[in-house]
């Protein structure tokens, strides 16, 4: 990597986010992805002769609402244009886009390094509509065309050159994942498109004010295969220039399979696409009241609930972040931490056992087997003593595989920690006749066998005496 | 006693309702002209005879039931440019030659809510484009008052089934002058109202800042009939005006005394034939026997109206037209190699010359380099003359001047010159590019062929047009007279 060194990294990502409307962008036509071909497509999907746009006007609180997430201004009037290319799947032979006064214009968000905090540009994020599918697969010889897809609105975002590394990128993406999830205007399903990337890269001599040339990698659908596809790029593209050789400005697709980019056929992208403004369409003009509504409606964003966190749970920072990257597993930590009382341990627990069983069987925090009333309670019942933290474990995993409730577990399975101290007496009586080595060992100054002590207390009572008192009482039987 | 066809609409609604005749009749009047008659002039594409009784027996129903709608029985032609579900919508072209939409048109459903009857689809310049009504897929269409003339365009085949009294009265479009023009040449009253009084969904779009639909009927009685019927606002066309609809019929008496009719001093310095000067200058006199005050204004840009036209039009037709790719309806080539192939000559084979023209001019207007020097141009140029109309109006009502350079020429005459045909809508093209509506009435004749003037007032003052226009009427024949078939 040292020759790498020398290089520097210039990324942009546009990031296309399909909008959660019920209704399609122009048309009154369902938005349900997976529904059998071409039966949410009305004449106006299909630009039927005759046929107009009318717009969505939940499409626009969406856009306007992710503009004051970015701190960006809201142009007032928006104007919406056509962008003409012939496609099998582009109904109109036009796609209603924007191009002049996007809906949201200049704006930034902040993105969270080991190094700290870096602010990146959003140059703007535009309405479109989305096209259709094309099948190649299904038919021999013949593409079948699918448009229930076909006006699907679309926020375009478009960021600055202000990313510098395959992780920067990555952390943006995630960020704006998080805002469009928090905001609720899109699913962010990158498996089933409703987030997708292309990613502009260039690389430059290190200190070079001059921009290198770029490379445009389309439809990336994964924060793995971007990451992936920026690594590939930047190598390939320092490796043309050491060769001393042009990078070429290209469209390039990535192939995850291979995990490598290579060039799309330039037919593919070489378009003068003719805007002009959509003349079926008025100027839409956004008035303060409206904005101002919506700004009342706003929900807290993942920045301001993780200040709140640290305040609130006395969280550290970095915990807070892990915890409100999603806004569902935000939701979930609060109401384990509502349930049990004690913040920290439900943060431990959320960030801990849950989502390592979550991430073992590649799930969402939405389909947990262990709802947030049962873990609460489960932690309860380690603050109140009942069983130990290590118990708990046990315990959590029973919750996940039968979905039982803890109290249960703990009743049936004898699990309940052991907190009189005459039987803990008599355990460690028990540990200590066992052993009678060691317990000469330690009275001759082998301080450190207290810890074997303690574990095979802990061994006898089968996990169940309470750690605490077992400290207590063995420290006062040692001393005697 | 006349004959049906030539009683006025309101002389048939009261005929109806009196029981003179039934609805049945009156459509079966229409139905045999159009079997004797049509098969010269071709001004229809598709008769629909047998939907056509089923209406009209519906409507001699509602009479006998004592509640009749608002044009109930009254025998209508559709330009074939208005979707109409079920219904073979071709827009005179071979590349929609099979269409048969599957919805209806938001003109089509209002007429249908006010009871009319609807005899067919007339024909029509491909895709509205042509002022001759020669680049149909269908055949060119004869002028009724001289059939080896043309009856104008785009709606050539509206204004013929109209003038030769095969309709009633016709809807009909109009881009640059398709509604007026033709009715210049065909001795008809023709209205385009103000551009968003009309729905346009439903409508194939040519040109769409430009296009707005109207009618072509007898006279200007007639006219305030089917306007009302087909005007209002449009929660599916988005550039629909909501604004309420007058009562266009009641206020049609209305008093026009002490109106001010300007006269474009930039038009009539235009060396006019003289017939043309003479029907003008005859029209006015009658204007001024009504108490209307006459004046010269100017409207210093409309030089530019013709260019702004032939960029904007095209630039927008070339994106509408852009559907046409035989991936989803319409014509489609045979055996195409691959997907350019299926493009190339599904557009090549479909469409006409005229259409070919003005998308490649369109398409050219846009491109990368081009787009500021031509649209964006043309977009200021067009603010400039709605500027001029604007001024002229603080001092007049009405703006008047030909609708046409001239009567109607020989088919095939200017047909091998585009520039010749398109200078048919010197006059009628800035009230499309102002967005203004307008009139053209019957206002003389030569060699037997009518001349037109036309009207303009400011944005949705169709009332003050179509009263000026009837009281014109009330004080002139030239709108009477019918062609001898």
């Amino acid at each position: 990597m040292n020759a790498m060194s020398e290089w520097e990294t210039v990324i942009g990502l546009e990031v296309h986010v399909q909008l959660a409307t019920k209704s399609k962008l122009f048309s009154g036509a369902s938005t349900l992805f997976g529904s059998a071909p071409n039966t949410q497509a009305c004449n106006i999907d299909m630009g039927m002769p005759g046929v107009l746009p009318v717009l969505n006007e939940e499409v626009l609180k969406m856009a306007v609402k992710f503009g004051l997430a970015i701190n960006a201004s809201i142009n007032s009037p928006t104007q919406f244009c056509r962008k003409n290319y012939f496609y099998p799947d582009l109904p109109k032979g036009y796609q209603i886009s924007q191009l002049d006064n996007p809906i949201v214009e200049a704006g930034f968000l902040e993105i969270i390094l080991k190094e700290g905090k870096k602010k990146i540009g959003i140059t703007r994020a535009h309405l479109e509509e989305d096209a259709g599918k094309s099948l190649h697969e299904d038919f021999k010889h013949l593409t079948g065309i699918d448009l229930n897809r076909a006006g699907t609105p679309l926020l375009e975002v478009v960021s600055e050159p202000d990313l510098n590394s395959a992780e920067e990128a990555v952390a943006y993406l995630k960020r704006i994942h998080s805002i469009i999830r928090y905001l609720e205007i899109s699913d962010g399903n990158m498996a089933e498109g409703s987030m997708r990337c292309d990613v502009n890269v260039s690389v430059r001599k290190k200190g070079s004010k001059e921009l290198g040339t770029r490379t445009e990698t389309k439809n990336v659908n994964s924060f793995k295969f971007v990451e992936r596809a920026i690594q590939y790029e930047i190598k390939r593209q320092v490796s043309v220039l050491e060769a001393g050789e042009n990078v070429v400005q290209e469209t390039r697709l990535y192939d995850s399979q291979l995990n490598e980019t290579r060039p799309m056929r330039s037919k593919e992208f070489a378009n003068d696409y003719r805007y002009f403004p959509e003349p079926d369409l008025l100027p839409v003009l956004i008035d303060d009241e409206f904005i101002n509504s919506l700004k009342d409606q706003m929900p807290e964003l993942s920045e301001s609930k993780t200040k709140r966190f640290v305040k609130d749970y006395q969280l550290t920072e970095y915990d807070a972040n892990v915890l409100t990257v999603d806004l569902n597993f935000a939701n979930f930590f609060e109401e384990v931490a509502a349930k049990s009382k004690n913040p920290k341990l439900a943060a431990n627990w959320v960030m801990g056992e849950l989502s390592a069983f979550l991430n073992q069987e590649n799930l969402t925090i939405q389909e947990t087997k262990v709802d947030s009333k049962k873990l609460g309670n489960l932690l309860n019942r380690i603050e109140d003593s009942t069983i130990s933290g290590k118990i708990a474990k046990e315990v959590f995993e029973e919750m996940w595989n039968t979905g039982s409730s803890p109290e249960k577990i703990i009743e049936t399975k004898g699990l309940k920690q052991v907190t009189d101290s005459v039987e803990i007496r008599e355990i460690i009586n028990q540990a200590l006749d066992q052993n009678p080595t060691q317990l000469e060992q330690y009275k001759d100054g082998k301080d450190k066998l207290f810890g074997f002590f303690v574990g095979q207390v802990m061994k006898i009572s089968k996990g169940k005496a309470n750690p605490e008192q077992v400290n207590k009482i063995l420290k006062e039987k040692l001393e005697e | 006693m006349p004959e049906l066809y030539q009683l006025t609409i309101k002389e048939k609604l009261e005929g109806l309702k009196n029981s003179s005749f039934s609805s049945l009749e009156l459509t079966e009047s229409y139905l045999e002209r159009i079997k004797r008659i049509d098969p010269e002039l071709n001004s229809y594409i598709t008769v629909i005879e047998e939907e056509a009784r089923v209406k009209a027996k519906e409507s001699d129903q509602r009479y006998q039931a004592g509640s009749p709608l608002p044009l109930d029985g009254i025998p209508i032609a559709h330009k074939d440019i208005f979707c109409t579900e079920g219904v073979l919508t071709s827009c005179g072209s071979k590349m929609l030659a099979n269409f048969i939409s599957p919805y209806s048109s938001t003109v089509v459903k209002k007429y249908e809510e006010s009871g009319s009857v609807v005899l067919g689809k007339t024909n029509m310049d491909e895709f509205a484009m042509g002022s001759s009504n020669e680049t149909s897929y269908f055949g060119p269409v004869k002028n009724p008052w001289n059939n080896k003339c043309v009856p104008g365009g785009s709606s050539g085949g509206s204004a013929a089934c109209v003038s030769a009294g095969l309709a009633a009265g016709a809807t009909a479009t109009d881009t640059g002058g398709s509604i007026r023009q033709p009715a210049a040449l065909c001795g008809l009253t023709g209205i385009k109202p103000t551009y968003g009084r009309v729905s346009r969904y439903g409508m194939v779009a040519f040109a769409s800042s430009l296009d707005q639909g109207g009618v072509l009927t007898k006279t200007a009685e007639d006219a305030a009939y089917l306007l009302k019927a087909m005007s209002g606002h449009d929660p599916k066309d988005s550039t629909s005006l909501n604004v309420e609809v007058p009562d266009y019929i009641n206020e049609i008496n209305q008093d026009i005394k002490g109106l001010r009719i300007g006269l474009p001093k930039e038009f009539f310095s235009m060396n006019l034939p003289q017939h043309v000067e003479k029907s003008i200058s005859d029209a006015l006199k009658v204007f001024e026997k009504l108490g209307t005050k006459i004046k010269e204004v100017e409207l210093p840009h409309l030089d530019l109206s013709l260019p702004v036209y032939y960029v904007i039009a095209p630039a927008e037709c070339s994106a509408n037209l852009s559907r046409y790719d035989g991936v989803k309806f319409g014509y489609r080539c045979e055996n195409p190699k691959d997907l350019d192939d299926l493009y190339m000559r599904t557009r090549e084979e479909g469409f006409g010359p005229e259409v070919k023209r003005r998308v490649l001019i369109g398409t050219y207007a846009l491109s990368a380099g081009y787009y500021d020097a031509y649209y964006l141009k043309a977009l200021k140029c067009r603010r400039l003359i709605a500027g001029d109309f604007d001024n002229a109006f603080k001092s007049v009502d009405l703006i008047l001047s030909p609708t046409a350079p001239d009567i109607s020429f020989a088919l095939g005459e200017k047909s091998s010159n585009p520039v010749e045909m398109y200078k048919q809508d010197i006059f009628t093209i800035p009230a499309n590019l102002a967005g203004l509506p307008a009139i053209s009435i019957p206002c003389g004749k030569h060699k037997g062929l009518p001349l037109g003037l036309q009207l303009m007032s400011k944005s949705l003052e169709e009332s003050k047009l179509l009263r000026t226009a009837h009281h014109f009427q009330l004080n002139s024949d030239w709108h009477k007279s019918w062609p001898s078939l």
